[in-house]
């Protein structure tokens, strides 16, 4: 078996590469359904991270979009609510790639409008409270609020990959 | 070396291939690198495929640095070529590889490189290209200057190219950094040690390859690229 890789971090210059184009858009802002995703990726002490990488996925949609964050750890992208898979409820998954960061961390975004749909969901039931909160958007003027914390008492949830 | 620098940790294999995210060496990993045990999903997630790029998205020079600009960028002209594989080693084929890197100088063209190095107005440093049937790609580009930066006293990064990978599934996709055979600059360097097993740590140096060499025109290096679908299996596990 041939030996994986190893992953180095994205580094702070990864602009120059990875987002010279517009891509956070996975369904155009004017579409019918599209809504606004934005939040901030912060580090263990709440500092905002300027230079952090996300990507997302929505599988079921098969749509896909990245972003650079801001000058103060901003991130926005249009997107459409995935529909739910069997007992998966709406979600997209997420990349987050920063500086300091030496390997990209998996996590998800789920949707505050679709509590049923979250609560038969399998992934989200073998979690506790409190980290189920880390991966549930909430609801904000016409789309969804979504902050991700690399550390500290409110670290988001990562997964294996 | 190592065994005497406060940045560089010894070599310790039973940390597994992978980086260690918490290497205290590298300082920005402080609060940046996440605590909590990373939760398990479902094996099917990992086999589910992710996005797919076209042919549509490359350009047909976007593969070759040196000639995106009205002339040439200063320094040594090189080939960088390799294959994406799985672990089986079977070709992973159309898939998008992007490469960024510091020019000659080891100065990047982004606003908050600040170091006082020239910046080359033919030189933006950004490639991209689609794996072929054989999983084959294929970069002409100009070797990357070593650089400081403050990470500790007289911080020195190895010359490195930065390579982003997406694969067939999800997660499969890579981010990671390209070195070149013989850096002194290695056992200094907490980026590149974060690998604390030397054995998938030699996996990121690129080989001189006199094959691939142009003659008369450009040396060659050669990386191979193996990509992993889900978290890595530990020999110990029972399968």
């Amino acid at each position: 078996m041939a030996q994986r890789t190893p992953s180095q971090t994205v580094g702070p210059y990864f602009a120059i590469g990875l987002t010279r184009r517009v891509e956070n858009e996975l369904v155009a802002p004017g579409e019918p359904g599209a809504q606004h995703l934005h939040g901030r990726l912060l580090d263990g002490v709440d500092e905002p991270i300027p230079d952090g990488l996300i990507e997302v996925w929505d599988h079921a949609g098969r749509r896909w979009g990245r972003v650079g964050t801001d000058g103060g750890g901003g991130f926005a992208f249009t997107i459409a609510k995935p529909p739910a898979v069997g007992s998966e409820a709406p979600r997209l998954d997420v990349f987050v790639f920063a500086r300091g960061l030496l390997r990209h961390q998996l996590t998800r975004v789920y949707f505050p409008d679709e509590a049923a749909a979250n609560e038969a969901d399998p992934v989200l039931a073998a979690l506790s409270a409190d980290e189920r909160a880390t991966l549930v958007a909430t609801a904000d003027d016409g789309g969804f609020q979504h902050d991700i914390h690399l550390q500290g008492d409110r670290q988001t949830v990562f997964f294996e990959h | 070396m190592s065994e005497e620098s406060p940045i560089v940790l010894p070599d310790d294999p039973s940390f597994g291939p992978e980086v260690q995210i918490d290497y205290p060496g590298y300082r920005s990993t402080r609060w940046r690198a996440p605590k909590l045990p990373l939760v398990s999903l479902p094996e099917e997630f990992h086999q589910a495929d992710g996005p797919v790029y076209g042919e549509g998205t490359v350009g047909e020079l976007d593969h070759d640095l040196t000639r995106q600009h009205a002339g040439e960028p200063i320094g040594e002209r090189i080939v960088v070529s390799g294959r994406v594989l799985d672990e089986d080693g079977r070709p992973i084929r159309n898939t998008l590889v992007e490469i960024w890197q510091a020019n000659a100088c080891g100065r990047y063209h982004h606003v908050v490189d600040q170091h006082p190095a020239p910046l080359d107005p033919n030189f933006t440093g950004a490639g991209r290209c689609l794996t072929d049937d054989d999983g084959g790609y294929r970069f002409v580009t100009i070797k990357p200057g070593a650089y400081p930066w403050g990470n500790h006293e007289n911080a020195w990064r190895p010359a490195h190219i930065h390579f982003s990978v997406f694969g067939r599934s999800f997660t499969e996709r890579l981010v990671t950094q390209m070195y070149f055979p013989g850096d002194p600059l290695f056992p200094y360097d907490p980026i590149f040690n974060s690998v604390r097993d030397p054995a998938s740590r030699a996996l990121l140096v690129s080989e001189f390859d006199l094959a691939t060499t142009t003659p008369d025109w450009a040396l060659a290096f050669r990386w191979d690229i193996v990509l992993g679908r889900g978290p890595r299996v530990t020999p110990t596990e029972d399968h």
